[in-house]
């Protein structure tokens, strides 16, 4: 079961995102992002990281997603103009495909990790207390620090987002 | 059907960021490039997850917390940026926006 929930969601998030680099027109890639997310918190509930994929949809796929169909209506950004095709030498060409070729067989034969039998291995990312318990221990810091970009920010959307006048509003 | 080890999970990571780069330097629209860049950072959250998932580790989970954060901080003001440059230059295409250049 474990593996074909697998195998799905890993088909539906990258489908999904070669979607939202294929298309032309900005909205269809915002929602073929969604579905890319929507696939990538399904994996995170086959890793057991139950609160995770909840935060993932969460925070992107209601608010940033959400956000970016706002401002590509808003902005009412057309289709994209085709890249102009480049020329390439040759020799740039073939050592790219050499590379690309050498990377992915060296990745089977040899880029093997073990990997442990995940039933085996304890599942500390399902339960909620640990994350709180290091959330607010080990990582208070962090977490502090975080408070403040978030306020950061925020200051920063407000200041960007007011209108000024040319280059004399600013002094 | 591809087991799910910690390779698998790594792979579709690689594959994930390969995808969001190549957005990155071929799409022309500025707000597909942030797009790009959004699936750039969740790739490397799989990796997290799945590193702590298979090593009964906390520390990749809560690492996962900050890059979310992080992330809707910077869609908040890469967002605004995108918005005050649209009302400056009337134009969402990187090709146009080349002030800086030279």
């Amino acid at each position: 079961m474990a593996d074909l929930l697998f195998n799905l969601f890993a088909v539906l998030t990258l489908v999904a995102a070669a979607g939202v680099v294929i298309n032309r027109n900005a909205v269809n890639a915002a929602m073929c992002l969604l579905l890319s997310l929507v696939g990538v918190a399904g994996l995170f509930v086959v890793l057991d990281a139950y609160l995770l994929a909840f935060l993932l949809l969460l925070v992107y796929a209601g608010a940033i997603v959400a956000l970016f169909l706002f401002i590509v209506m808003l902005l009412d950004a057309k289709g994209d103009v085709p890249a102009p095709v480049r020329k390439i030498p040759l020799l740039a060409r073939i050592m790219a495909l050499v590379l690309v070729i050498a990377g992915i067989s060296s990745f089977f034969a040899r880029g093997q990790l073990p990997s442990p039998d995940p039933a085996t291995t304890p599942a500390l990312g399902a339960s909620l207390k640990l994350y709180a318990y290091q959330l607010f221990t080990v990582y208070l810091l962090p977490v502090q620090i975080l408070g403040f970009l978030l306020l950061i920010a925020m200051i920063g959307v407000i200041v960007l987002s007011k209108k000024f006048e040319g280059l004399d509003d600013i002094k | 059907m591809i087991a799910p080890t910690l390779n698998a999970y790594l792979a579709i990571s690689v594959l994930l960021f390969a995808i969001g780069l190549l957005g990155v330097l071929i799409r022309r629209n500025v707000l597909v490039i942030f797009m790009c860049l959004e699936l750039m950072l969740v790739a490397s959250t799989i990796a997290l997850v799945a590193y702590s998932r298979f090593n009964g580790t906390m520390d990749g989970n809560v690492f996962v917390f900050f890059i979310l954060t992080v992330a809707a901080a910077e869609v908040a003001v890469g967002l605004a940026i995108i918005v005050a440059l649209f009302r400056k230059r009337q134009t969402t295409a990187v090709q146009d926006l080349n002030t800086l250049k030279n």
